[in-house]
């Protein structure tokens, strides 16, 4: 069956046979994957926002964009064409250069994490030792421009709203890593290749059930709560500060941040399905061969896709869901409960592997 | 200690319950009718105020005895009560209804007006296109040409019924 490494391979032997020059063929790739990374970064966005805005109003009864193209599907294309062309608003008596840049690192944060994600079987960007600690450690970058932004403006709110983000990001951080560490403990590597083959065999979440579920539960709070979305969205807490960190910003550098907002999402989604849910490998099950030679027909990026989908679900179940916490309703959750949670959840794994008790 | 852990299982319990809540509504139909298509097939709420009406019956005959408590009550003087005194058969002098203006434009569609009506003369129906090219179309007369007023049976029991039943349905409107 043909994959989508297959394709990526014939081109490259496609390009090793017409130039002669090594170098050159290095290049025009590097190139050809770069720009393969900006426009999925782009039409993930796009889909997202469409997606969440057509979920969101399922929730609340309601038909959502229905009016340019089939379904409202090219509703995101305009918005897209309108937020290009408009003005970008200057300000005076705030921080030029840091103004600007925030945003830039805020892409740069998540395209970033990108070249980490394994899209399907052979097709990833970068794949080295320390994967997910690599994801972990670039998707944080954000917060970085997100609390530039915040001072740069000049504006007590988008300080506000960045001093929150700040310490909503920081502290869920910490509950995020851990549970990916008690993972990376059932595995023995934070390559995350290795981390695939394993589980070929069975998915992270059916070899360890119970550490793992609790580990999964947990990610996934912590990962929504990095996100700003949902019932954390104190950054943005639009009742009390506007619109938080981003108020200043108009036109793409308001865009930026949006679609910044929106590929995080698909970011922790995906890092939670490759970690948890098996990322591009089918649903394997030992000794079920006739089950899984079915499973293995669907090609391995409508597996990562369609899981990923699944967590961006659940996400969006939730953030339409509940009502916003308070900032130290937020910090009680994190600091008192999730925290021992996933202290606690490492030792079980540990315990678990070291005695074997694992499937 | 324990209560930490009871704490935390049933917040998470009453989380899953308002989930299993919003999933239910995510799976039941819209309640949103996508107006210009489905123009044919719109059901309005039976709640929903949209313009007043003068409802008559076969014989061209309505209820309205003139007395103009509407227009007292309407807040944006919306409603003109004009009328006529004229002598009956018996030669008694009797207050009929000449004209009932209703100007929708400035109408904010409050439910006074039907609420106040002590003869249920007047209601509110669903249609709701009142694109005009000019204002002065906005302005219209409810009684319709030629109609008189309804008559009603005699008897002081029949006269009350009459007079309680519109009270009772228009508070089961509010």
């Amino acid at each position: 069956m043909l994959q989508l490494s297959d394709i990526i391979t014939w081109i490259h032997e496609f390009l090793s046979a017409n130039i002669p020059a090594e170098w050159a063929v290095k290049l025009i790739e590097y190139v050809l994957v770069g720009l393969g990374f900006l426009t999925l970064y782009a039409l993930i966005a796009l889909f997202l926002i469409i997606f969440e805005r057509k979920i969101c109003a399922y929730f609340q009864c309601r038909l959502g964009p229905n009016r340019v193209g089939p379904w409202g599907i090219f509703q995101v294309i305009a918005d897209m064409v309108k937020i290009l062309l408009k003005e970008i608003i200057p300000l005076k008596h705030n921080d030029k250069l840091l103004y600007y840049a925030a945003p830039f690192i805020v892409i740069m944060g998540s395209l970033l994490t990108f070249g980490g994600l394994q899209f399907a079987k052979g097709v990833h960007g970068v794949d080295f030792n320390i994967g997910v600690f690599y994801l972990l450690a670039v998707s944080s970058i954000s917060i970085i421009g997100v609390m530039l932004a915040g001072w740069s403006s000049n504006n007590k709110y988008s300080l506000i709203g960045a001093m929150r983000s700040g310490a909503q990001v920081i502290s869920f951080e910490l509950s995020a890593c851990l549970s990916m560490m008690a993972m990376v403990i059932l595995c023995g590597s934070m390559n995350l290749s290795d981390m695939m083959e394993s589980q070929g065999r069975l998915w992270f979440i059916f070899q360890a059930p119970i550490p793992a579920f609790i580990g999964m539960v947990i990610y996934l709070i912590a990962a929504h709560a990095e996100t700003n979305r949902g019932p954390f969205d104190l950054p943005e807490a639009e009742s009390e500060l506007t619109a938080g960190y981003h108020v200043e910003y108009s036109g793409i550098t308001f865009g930026f941040f949006y679609v910044g907002e929106y590929c995080n999402l698909f970011i922790n989604a995906a890092i939670g399905a490759l970690v948890f849910l098996g990322g591009w490998q089918p649903l394997h099950f030992p000794g079920c061969e006739g089950f899984n030679a079915v499973m293995d027909y669907i090609p391995s990026c409508v597996w990562f896709f369609g899981k990923t989908l699944l967590l961006i679900f659940l996400s969006l179940w939730v953030r339409w869901s509940f009502p916003r916490l308070r900032i130290d309703q937020l910090l009680h959750l994190e600091w008192k409960i999730m925290l021992p949670f996933s202290l606690f959840n490492i030792l079980l794994m540990a315990v678990l592997v070291a005695n074997g008790w694992v499937f | 200690m324990i209560k930490y852990f009871t704490n935390i299982f049933s917040g998470i319990v009453n989380l899953l319950k308002g989930m299993k809540v919003t999933g239910k509504v995510l799976i039941s139909p819209a309640v949103t009718q996508p107006y210009p298509e489905k123009r044919d097939e719109l059901k309005p709420k039976d709640r929903f105020r949209a313009e007043l009406t003068m409802p008559h019956n076969a014989s061209n005959e309505h209820k309205c005895t003139a007395c103009g408590i509407c227009a007292m009550n309407c807040p944006n003087q919306t409603i003109q009560v004009t009328k006529n005194k004229i002598t009956d058969e018996n030669g008694k002098p009797k207050i009929i209804l000449d004209q009932y203006l209703y100007d929708i434009g400035s109408c904010i569609f409050c439910g006074l007006c039907t609420r106040v009506c002590p003869q249920g003369a007047i209601e509110f129906t669903t249609n709701f296109e009142h694109a005009v090219y000019t204002r002065s179309k906005l302005v219209k007369q409810l009684n319709q040409p030629g109609s008189k007023k309804m008559e009603v049976a005699k008897p002081a029991a029949a006269q009350q019924k009459v007079d309680a039943e519109p009270k009772q349905n228009n508070e089961n409107n509010q």
